[in-house]
């Protein structure tokens, strides 16, 4: 019964392609209905699906990782390969890579999950205390009632006072704090509030090259104008103000640029922005009239000596009323990088700063279709932002763990800079911060060619063929963006050090 | 009205306050612009953006404007001031706000499955495998989830289509609720709650323009879920009417007038189908579900089926068909081209673990390349959360006869199911007897939605308030009594027709007293309007 299926499929696509204008025509609709063609093929196929959707591009888990997974599959049936193990060096997944979780923050996790254990004398008095509050803020006592839309009110509370700890005292209202089910789920509902307009007037949104391929996804997806700036490879992926004029002033003659996306520490370029350098981009999106997107999930993991993490906010703030009032801003942060990497509980919140009330409560509308964020990450969301504070029985424990993660990828940062610096065709920036490096690539003429008669990017040829001889799965500069003629890879340092110096030899 | 005339005021004020710093002549002609158009388009045409926030309530995308959401709406917002008048002491006629509103069972004090935390919890911290406090089968089921998980950790991400054993314990499950028919664990995509996995199903279906649009079918009374992503994805609302004086069945001449009418003005493509019914309480025979089926091939429809009450049947007589079985019963003809996909969560049934936002959906007969397309599209949302999927599995794979914890599951289990038949009962009946409501059946799901007679009198004092009748008198009853409920216009009701939404979650002794005061409210409300 399937043939007979596949065999409609293609009786009815190789028509369409004899007869593509009035296929076009029939696509939307009524046409191909009132010809009773319709019922011959699926309801929905490729060419008729949402064309945004086929737009979409999201290279850390596309082809090169589907084939990691089928490569798993052919060891696990013991097919033999040049090497035991896939590497997945693709994606900032902590645990996966050996990171071993937080203990106090699964401790409080299993007594929320199930109270019961509040009564058992194994668990220390600060992580009952806080799976206690947690409790308490949910309906009936449970997880696994929903929550507010927003997210919990005393989750809420406790982000805003770990941002007025972050940033030197600058206040934070709760109610400008919105939990989410991870940062990107935040990045993509701010995206889809600044969307509209039509023809040149569509809402323009600007971008770092390289980028993290969520922006682009969603900017895809909700039909945006993707508005590229580059960062500077030379100057260790700094970002130029005068690159910004250079693109907003290129985009305005086809779109209208309203939004301006900073990922700081950078992904996938490990940089880390100077307090001037946010200053600048700060007083640029005032005078460009742009509303600021950033992105901050990586505020802990800062590594080089010299650098520092400045949250967008507190650098707003500092520079007095004249743009602390006017300038808006979301930030946005997760559960899922830093010293935690709990990826898989999707915690993550935003603020907003400076946001039109209407717009607020559209927001809040908005979010409260999906009902809630996951409660458990909510939960941990809270310990990130509250953790064991010194006299608690959890925090040296604590100290010491949160330690030995930032170090350790701090080792790593810099080991990977050097190894790779070592190899003659590949050169590395520093890894300043956040959790990749993203060494640009000589690739030989010949290779290239050979790519390009196989179809492919040139550095997705060379990464393919990297994970065919050596296991090491990374994803190809392509996916993120980069300039013309050039040629990277994004690989994290996540893991372990003894893995990592292998995986670099390799 | 109101809103605008505050919006342009705002605009107002904001262009005195600037006209005092030094200003160019052509912000100021583009001031003078804003002030003759709230009009996007034009102001950035004449290359304005200058003037007040960049992101303002005329100058954001206008779908999402459109969205709306009932179950969360201004009535639940009073319902939140008001426990915050309460707990600073303010004498309200009650003394706690009872929220009706929605199916949050653990909200309303309903206990979660030990069982399924104690796995949880295992899951959450692995030392406590070392416990023999928790039962061998439980520990077992957290080292066979953690053994899938990336570093053998919930925090690591997973696979974005899900966490292949689960998918593959879930397809087991889907085979023995159907009766053998094959599920394919590449078929199902685990997802953040149900609401992910429909959205991201009208997503894909949604494109076109003008007549060409996407139509979508749904019922009325329906979930605002669907309206919400319809209106959010600009897609067009197809609206079919249960049949209330036939306990809000589904009547296939109702489909087709709908779906003829709507061929005018769109490209209806999908058909969603909510059973048993979400807020009408109704389970779909057998019979109904293969005219559906059938109805939907020959008008070349995707079906989508929201079945994530398939637990929650309490009528004699009444028994849950998925959309599947019968599909597959059908034989080839159908089970080889009607391209459909079936929605489950762990929020309702015996669970109601809503805050784990766990759950599936299967495809079926879905095209290759497009689920190609859509496996692409759900990683870019990297994974749905990781507890939710354990969850998940429990719930599709629970303990076993020989197993030392299905004693008290099954206990907690039947305690649950059989407390909500109860309730379901006893709504209906109590509703039944007070002038002026007419309940239906409440055979399935969480939720009555009687009908309530308004007088004429409280129609025009709500229409002079600017409120629909159902809003008008839900807010009284919430500001009387403490109740809070949804009105039947937040789902969609018949014109002229009006009715409110109640979970029957609450539990028993606390249920009475909540249909006690409706039952007083109305007549009291209707005393007074006429």
């Amino acid at each position: 019964m399937f043939d007979t299926c596949v065999l409609k499929f293609s009786q009815y696509s190789s028509q369409s392609r004899y007869s593509s204008p009035s296929f076009c025509h029939s696509v939307d609709g009524t046409k191909m209905t009132e010809n009773g063609v319709a019922t011959r093929a699926k309801v929905l196929t490729i060419d008729t699906m949402n064309p945004t959707v086929k737009k979409v591009e999201y290279a850390v888990r596309g082809p090169i990782v589907q084939r990691a997974v089928e490569l798993e599959k052919e060891l696990s049936e013991g097919i033999k390969k040049p090497f035991a193990e896939v590497i997945k060096a693709n994606i900032g997944d902590a645990h996966a890579m050996g990171q071993q979780p937080i203990t106090f923050f699964r401790q409080v996790l299993a007594l929320c999950s199930y109270p019961e254990l509040l009564n058992d004398s194994t668990f220390p008095e600060d992580a009952k205390s806080r799976a206690r509050h947690i409790l308490q803020s949910c309906g009936g006592n449970s997880m696994g009632a929903y929550s507010a839309s927003q997210g919990i009110d005393s989750v809420r509370q406790d982000v805003a006072r770990y941002i007025e700890r972050r940033d030197g005292g600058v206040s934070c209202d709760p109610d400008n704090i919105y939990l989410t089910t991870g940062a990107s789920d935040g990045i993509v509902t701010m995206l889809k509030l600044l969307v509209c307009g039509q023809g040149s007037n569509r809402t323009g949104v600007m971008i770092s090259i390289p980028q993290y391929p969520l922006y682009s996804a969603a900017l895809a997806e909700l039909g945006a104008v993707q508005i590229n700036y580059y960062l500077n490879e030379e100057k260790c992926w700094s970002l130029d103000i005068s690159e910004l004029q250079r693109a907003l002033d290129e985009a305005r003659q086809h779109c209208n640029p309203r939004a301006l996306c900073i990922i700081n520490p950078g992904n996938p370029t490990g940089q880390v922005q100077s307090r001037q350098c946010i200053e600048d981009v700060i007083r640029f999106a005032a005078k460009e009239r742009l509303f600021l997107m950033a992105d901050e999930v990586y505020q802990d993991n800062v590594y080089a000596d010299g650098c520092q993490f400045h949250s967008f906010k507190k650098v707003l703030f500092e520079m007095g009323p004249e743009y602390s009032n006017t300038v808006e801003l979301a930030s946005f942060h997760s559960t899922s990088k830093c010293y935690m990497g709990e990826c898989g509980f999707r915690g993550g919140y935003m603020e907003i700063i400076n946001m039109d009330n209407e717009v607020k409560a559209q927001l809040t509308k908005l979010v409260s279709v999906r009902l809630c964020p996951p409660v458990p990450g909510q939960a941990l969301m809270d310990l990130v932002v509250n953790p064991p504070q010194p006299g608690e029985p959890s925090y040296a424990n604590f100290i010491k763990e949160r330690t030995a993660t930032l170090s350790a990828l701090a080792e790593k940062a810099k080991l990977t800079e050097q190894v790779l610096n070592t190899v003659p065709g590949i050169r590395c920036n520093p890894v300043q911060g956040a959790m990749y490096s993203f060494p640009s690539l000589t690739i030989p003429e010949k290779a290239v060619r050979e790519a390009r008669d196989k179809g492919q990017q040139p550095d997705m040829f060379y990464c393919m063929k990297m994970l065919e001889e050596t296991g090491i799965c990374l994803v190809p500069g392509s996916g993120f963006g980069q300039r013309d003629g050039t040629y990277h890879f994004r690989m994290t340092i996540l893991p372990p050090t003894d893995k990592l110096k292998i995986l670099l030899t390799k | 009205m109101c809103k605008k005339n505050k919006t342009k005021q705002k605009k107002i004020i904001i262009i005195t306050k600037r006209t005092t710093k030094p200003m160019n002549t052509q912000e100021n002609s583009c001031r003078i612009a804003i002030l003759h158009t709230s009009n996007m388009s034009q102001e950035a045409v004449n290359g304005v953006p200058c003037r007040g926030k960049v992101l303002t309530l005329d100058t954001m995308n206008p779908n999402v404007k459109r969205v709306e959401y009932a179950v969360r709406g201004p009535i639940v917002q009073r319902a939140v001031q008001i426990e915050k008048e309460l707990r600073e002491g303010a004498k309200k006629p009650f003394t706690e706000v009872i929220k009706a509103n929605i199916g949050d069972a653990h909200a309303m004090g309903q206990k979660p499955v030990t069982f399924l935390r104690q796995v949880l919890a295992l899951c959450s911290y692995p030392e406590l495998l070392e416990d023999n406090k928790f039962p061998e089968d439980a520990k077992k089921r957290a080292r066979r989830i953690l053994g899938a998980c990336g570093g053998q950790s919930i925090g690591a991400y997973s696979a974005s289509q899900g966490i292949e054993c689960v998918r593959q314990d879930v397809a087991r499950y889907i085979e023995k609720r159907d009766g053998g028919i094959p599920s394919n664990p590449d078929n199902i995509y685990l997802s953040t709650g149900a609401s992910d996995a429909i959205v991201t199903m009208l997503k894909l279906l949604v494109c076109g323009e003008g007549r060409g649009r996407t139509g979508v079918m749904i019922s009325i009374p329906q979930y605002p879920l669907y309206s919400a992503a319809l209106a959010d994805l600009g897609a067009v609302q197809i609206n079919y009417y249960l049949d209330e004086d036939k306990c809000w069945s589904l009547d296939i001449k109702e489909l087709r007038r709908a779906v003829t009418e709507a061929r005018q003005h769109c490209n209806p493509r999908v058909l969603c189908i909510i059973n048993p019914g979400n807020p009408t309480g109704q389970v779909q025979s057998r019979q109904c579900i293969e005219d559906v089926i059938r109805f939907a091939k020959e008008e070349h429809l995707f079906l989508m089926a929201d079945e994530v009450y398939q637990d929650n049947v309490y009528a004699e007589g009444c028994a849950f068909h998925s959309f599947k079985k019968v599909l597959f019963e059908m034989g080839p003809e159908y089970s080889s081209t009607v391209e459909m996909a079936s929605f489950h969560s762990t929020s309702k049934c015996y669970m109601g673990e809503c805050g784990f936002r766990g759950g599936y959906m299967e495809v079926i007969n879905l095209d290759p390349e497009v689920k190609a397309q859509l496996i692409k599209l759900v990683s870019v949302r990297l994974c749905p959360p990781v507890p939710g999927q354990a969850l998940l599995d429990l719930v599709v794979n629970p303990p076993q006869p020989d197993e030392p914890s299905h004693t008290t599951f099954m206990k907690e289990r039947t305690a649950v199911l059989a407390a909500l038949a109860e309730k379901a009962r006893l709504t209906e009946q109590v509703f039944n007897t007070v002038p002026g409501i007419t309940c239906n059946p409440v055979q399935g799901a969480m939720y009555t939605f009687p009908r309530i007679t308004l007088p004429q009198k409280a129609i025009d004092k709500a229409k002079e308030a600017g409120q629909v009748p159902d809003m008008f008198y839900c807010m009284r009853l919430l500001e009387e009594e403490g109740i809070c409920l949804v009105p039947g216009s937040g789902f969609g009701q018949r014109e002229g027709t009006f009715h409110f939404r109640m979970t029957i979650l609450p539990p028993t002794e606390k249920l009475k007293i909540v249909l006690q005061k409706i039952r007083d409210f109305h007549q009291r409300f209707t005393q007074e309007f006429s």
